[in-house]
């Protein structure tokens, strides 16, 4: 039993860990910014049903966290 | 109208998920091949297969499951991951291109993997080393084309035609890859990178769109203005970013 719990925890473990590395990984930035996008983009489409802002606050905010991402790994 | 908008969701799905299997299978074979011709074939198929049923077993018990979530949600979250997954590859990418960090080398690659596995030496442990890195190189890519595949197959209604251009992609990378054997460098990997970036990422954007009720003007075709509105911004970061690059010492790998 205490082998089989210790081979779940493992598992559990290795996963969080996969997922973890493949959504952050080195690029927290990217992971915060895009969990920001989701926050604002629904305020702004679901809250104030302002979709036609959605149109171009989505977009104009992945490419910003692009950018910093970008600027952030060539920054001495 | 309608057929417009699905033939033009389909071929940037089908350009997506081709690119993206293209990429990883030319990495995978890279790790296989170094291990055939170092450690001998037997492992190296052995552990390629077994990885190979191991993502099959990971399509059959979570594709049919994605297909039971409430569609907005599975378009937000895939929305998200697609995001990321898509900057993180277009971050790559660009840095690549504008000479701030060196190219994946598959020639390096094979060389690394080829030193690592000839230092291990013969003995007992020699055929489970071959087994495992191949097993490792081949599930790890290929976890990569398995969330591809699933995300775009899934949030799109075509999990049949993303698996299935998936595979085309894979046996045809693999036919080509097997025939030029070591000249896998020769691919132009960090292109093809910077390609599925921007697909995905557009993806990404409508798709977290849709899960957020935002109605794009135009519906599905409204992806073929991120992908051209993401290349320009590709286009000239690129070109802003070689303008500031250093010298080649002081490239970093």
């Amino acid at each position: 039993m205490n082998r089989f719990n210790a081979l779940v925890r493992r598992g559990v473990v290795g996963f969080g860990r996969f997922w973890w590395d493949f959504l952050v990984g080195d690029t927290p930035e990217l992971f915060l910014a895009v969990v920001a996008t989701i926050v604002v983009v629904s305020l702004i489409s679901v809250a104030a049903h302002a979709s036609a802002v959605a149109v171009v606050v989505l977009p104009v905010m992945v490419i910003t966290a692009l950018v910093i991402s970008v600027r952030r790994a060539t920054r001495p | 109208m309608i057929a417009v908008t699905v033939s033009t969701s389909s071929a940037v799905l089908v350009g997506a998920v081709f690119l993206a299997c293209a990429v990883e299978m030319v990495e995978a074979l890279t790790i296989v091949l170094a291990v055939g011709h170092t450690r001998g074939w037997r492992s190296a198929f052995e552990g390629s297969a077994l990885a190979i049923l191991a993502l099959g077993a990971l399509v059959a018990v979570f594709g049919p499951a994605l297909v039971h979530v409430p569609l907005n949600t599975l378009r937000l979250v895939v929305g998200g991951v697609l995001l990321i997954f898509g900057m993180q590859w277009l971050r790559k990418a660009i840095l690549r291109s504008a000479g701030l960090k060196a190219k994946h080398d598959e020639d390096e690659a094979y060389a690394k993997a080829v030193a690592e596995l000839s230092n291990a030496g013969p003995g007992v442990n020699r055929d489970r080393i071959a087994f495992v890195m191949a097993f490792k190189g081949v599930f790890l890519e290929g976890l990569e084309v398995v969330i591809t595949v699933l995300t775009l197959g899934t949030s799109a209604h075509r999990l049949g035609l993303a698996a299935s251009v998936a595979a085309v992609a894979l046996v045809l990378v693999g036919a080509i890859g097997i025939g030029v054997s070591r000249q896998l460098s020769s691919v132009p990997e960090n292109a093809m990178k910077m390609g599925v970036g921007v697909m995905l990422v557009s993806f990404g954007t409508f798709w977290t769109g849709e899960g957020l009720r935002v109605r794009w003007p135009g519906s599905d075709a409204f992806l073929l203005l991120f992908v051209a509105l993401y290349l320009l911004v590709v286009w000239a970061l690129v070109g802003l970013l070689r303008r500031e690059a250093p010298t080649p010492n002081e490239v970093r790998a």
